[in-house]
């Protein structure tokens, strides 16, 4: 069991958990992710480490409320503990000896995005930081990005905040207006992830994305997680989360993650009855 | 001493009728009445040279406890049993034992073997719902030892080392322990209450279980040596990464590993309605392969409802590697063998989901270097077999967590870990490995063969250094 230490809702549908797992935060580093349950019956889900203090022992996670499985760990509350957290898991982000990085991050995307923006930051590369919501109420981390970014352009698709349109045109602007980028690191939707490396292939510039395929185990056994990356089939819990964005077969990764979605709407819309029943 | 029964024939099992129990995931087989284990229990001839014996691969005293349970003496059976295996009432169920113990006896020589795999589930159940004796917790030697996995081999070399006094904590990476016992073999061949009462039976022993660990990503074994001061490690970690095919389609929805599926269904639960994990429900399912695991996912898919499930294999019906029950069960319940069959390509609709398989025929030619005829594609054979599921059964190999962070660690070319004969150590000193993480995918019983001689030459490390 591992306890809740702090909870904060970043907006409407975002929040942010802080939990005790001393041994994980140990050996956490940016990129990779564990395996949460928020109970003892509950799905096994994959989110990633946004952050991790190993000094106090804790790591944070950040999660979209999207299905019955988020709604679970988002009605626990500080003192409060999930059942299973496992990790850290999959590769680290490969960031040593960058120069010069865009980091475009997409919705609930930004907080896989933060921590690797603040690593290069750190590791003394130029970070630009573009990321992306639908409207103002969604916006998370802008603070701080703000921080560790030495150029940040904040959009939203309806033009409530910051600029408006998609993550994309602002990275092609400054590509074209001659920034030279060793690598654009891009994490969100995968469609948002599929235009960025579309984007990015006309300049011939190194892209990584980040994965996030349905996930049973997180350790290689079941093969849940493939995707096909360079016509190769690879799992993306153990050769991945991260892979270059030029490579991978975004339609057929679309169209495997919606594998369960008549399973995932029922069992949302059932989780919304009990809530209401208890709230009657 | 009482008269043996000289019947030719062994007791039979009662077990649910094949129509009803394809509905369910309740146990097949019903198990012996006290009547029943006695009277089958009086076939043995308590044989002196003991051929069964020397059948088994964790050395049970077979002839002392079946003497035991033709006296109506179960708890007698039971201390018989425990001396030598840790998990009597899992391996009564899904042991080999037509390949081992009962292979030997000499009883198959004019009519059935004795019953042995039956007796020991009885003894190991009858125990379990009648005895109240609390766990003996042997004296501690002072020394630390930990495991790395819960599976068989891993359990049976904790109960062993723990019995002689070590401190042996079990580091497993799912939020449960059991292995391939709780994500592998379903419900209706090993209930999982059973598996977890005979973990708490470890644990009454001292025996510490850690879930939730990843050997590898959160330690690693340089780690828990220096750092934790465990004077030896055993890897139980297994062959769990599944195989695939490569053939076009296969990334398309409703393509699985048996890994995958049985996993969802067994550890996840999601043949209950009210489960958090989804599994596709599906009409018509393709299981390509012919083990044990095959047969398992093969009668899982049935009782989730599909109307048709077909074994795809493409060697014959001898061939098929499954132990003979598990096959005669599959065809009692309805599953469909389609042999002498090879899918070279799965077919997708518009929406990227599963609506075919395409399979050439096969035939058998000239055996191989493993002894087995090899199959042959038949020229102009192809044919479109129509299936919404497919699962892909044809076999896994080690993890390779375990061997990419653990320097001077040797393993070969199929990744399994190089150990020095039958005491499992490996290249590192202090470092020993067995069951499938070094022999690749085998049974449960040999498994647990490898976890008790590591455990005995863990000992005599310990004790010598």
């Amino acid at each position: 069991m591992f306890k809740i230490v702090e909870r904060k809702e970043l907006n409407p549908t975002v929040t942010k958990l802080v939990i005790e797992a001393p041994l994980v935060a140990k050996k956490a580093q940016p990129g990779q992710f564990i395996i949460v349950r928020a109970n003892a019956d509950s799905e096994r889900i994959p989110l990633t480490v946004a952050d991790y203090d190993r000094e106090n022992g804790t790591v944070t996670i950040i999660f979209q409320v999207v299905g019955e499985s988020t709604m679970e760990l988002n009605e626990l509350s500080v003192g409060q503990c999930v059942h299973d957290f496992v990790g850290p898991l999959g590769v680290a982000s490969h960031l040593d000896g960058l120069k010069k990085v865009a980091v475009v991050g997409g919705g609930v995307g930004c907080a896989i995005a933060y921590p690797i923006a603040k690593r290069l930051h750190e590791l003394g590369c130029e970070v630009h930081s573009i990321v992306g919501f639908r409207n103002k109420d969604l916006v998370i981390l802008e603070d701080e990005f703000n921080a560790c970014s030495d150029k940040l352009i904040v959009m939203t698709d309806d033009g409530s905040y910051g600029q408006k349109g998609v993550v994309t045109a602002p990275l092609e602007q400054l590509i074209e207006q001659g920034e030279q980028y060793d690598e654009v690191i891009a994490i969100g939707p995968l469609i948002m992830m599929k235009f960025v490396a579309l984007t990015t292939k006309k300049h011939n510039i190194k892209t990584v994305v980040s994965m996030n395929p349905i996930m049973i185990d997180g350790t290689g056994m079941c093969g849940g997680c493939r995707l096909t990356v360079g016509g190769e089939t690879k799992f993306a819990c153990v050769d991945g989360p991260d892979f270059d964005g030029h490579l991978v077969d975004f339609d057929e990764a679309m169209q495997r993650g919606n594998m369960y979605q008549a399973f995932e709407k029922h069992a949302r819309e059932e989780h919304c009855n009990l809530l209401h029943k208890t709230a009657e | 001493m009482a008269l043996h029964n000289m019947d030719p024939k062994r007791c039979p099992m009662p077990s649910q009728d094949p129509n009803i129990r394809n509905k369910n995931f309740e146990e097949v087989a019903l198990g012996y009445t006290p009547e029943m284990a006695i009277n089958e229990a009086k076939r043995c001839l308590g044989c002196k040279h003991k051929p069964c014996q020397s059948g088994c691969p964790v050395g049970i005293d077979i002839p002392a406890f079946i003497g035991k349970v033709a006296e109506n003496d179960f708890e007698g059976a039971y201390q018989v049993l425990s001396t030598s295996s840790a998990l009597p009432a899992v391996c009564g169920r899904v042991c080999p034992q037509e390949t081992q113990c009962e292979g030997k006896c000499v009883r198959a020589i004019k009519g059935e073997s004795v019953g042995i795999g039956r007796l020991e589930r009885f003894v190991a159940d009858w125990h379990r719902e009648h005895s109240n004796t609390p766990a003996t917790v042997p004296a501690p030697n002072g020394h630390k030892v930990a495991i790395i996995g819960a599976g068989p081999s891993g359990l049976t070399a904790a109960g062993d080392l723990a019995k002689l006094g070590y401190k042996v904590t079990v580091y497993e990476a799912l939020h449960l322990a059991g292995g391939v016992l709780v994500y592998g073999i379903p419900e209706f061949r090993l209930p999982k209450s059973i598996v977890q009462q005979e973990i708490e039976g470890l644990q009454a022993m001292g025996v510490e279980i850690q879930t939730n660990m990843v050997i590898g990503k959160v330690l690693t074994i340089d780690e828990l040596m220096e750092e934790y001061g465990y004077e030896a490690v055993y890897i139980a970690s297994g062959a769990g990464l599944p195989r695939f095919m490569g053939i076009p389609g296969e990334s398309l929805k409703g393509v699985y590993s048996a890994n995958e599926y049985l996993t969802r269904v067994n550890l996840m639960k999601a043949y209950l309605p009210d489960s958090k994990t989804p599994i596709q429900k599906s009409h018509s399912v393709a299981v390509v392969g012919g083990g044990n695991v095959a047969m398992d996912a093969a009668r899982s898919a049935k009782r989730l409802g599909a109307e048709n499930v077909y074994i795809v294999y493409r060697r014959g019906m001898d061939e098929l590697p499954a132990r003979k029950e598990e096959i005669e069960h599959a065809e009692e319940e309805g599953i469909i063998f389609k042999i002498l069959t090879n899918p070279v390509a799965v077919l997708g609709d518009e929406n990227g989901c599963v609506k075919g398989m395409e399979c050439v025929e096969m035939e058998l030619g000239e055996p191989d270097e493993s002894g087995r005829r090899r199959p042959v594609v038949k020229p102009d054979s192809n044919f479109v077999l129509d299936v919404d599921t497919m699962i892909m059964s044809i076999g896994t190999s080690p993890n390779p967590l375990i061997r990419s962070t653990t320097p001077g660690l040797e393993t070969n070319r199929h990744g399994c870990i190089v150990t020095n004969g039958d005491d499992g150590l490996t290249s590192r000193e202090g470092v020993y490995a067995g069951g499938d993480a070094v022999t690749g995918a085998a049974t449960v019983i040999l498994a647990m063969g490898a976890g008790k001689h590591a455990a005995k030459a863990i000992h005599e490390y310990i004790q010598s250094k």
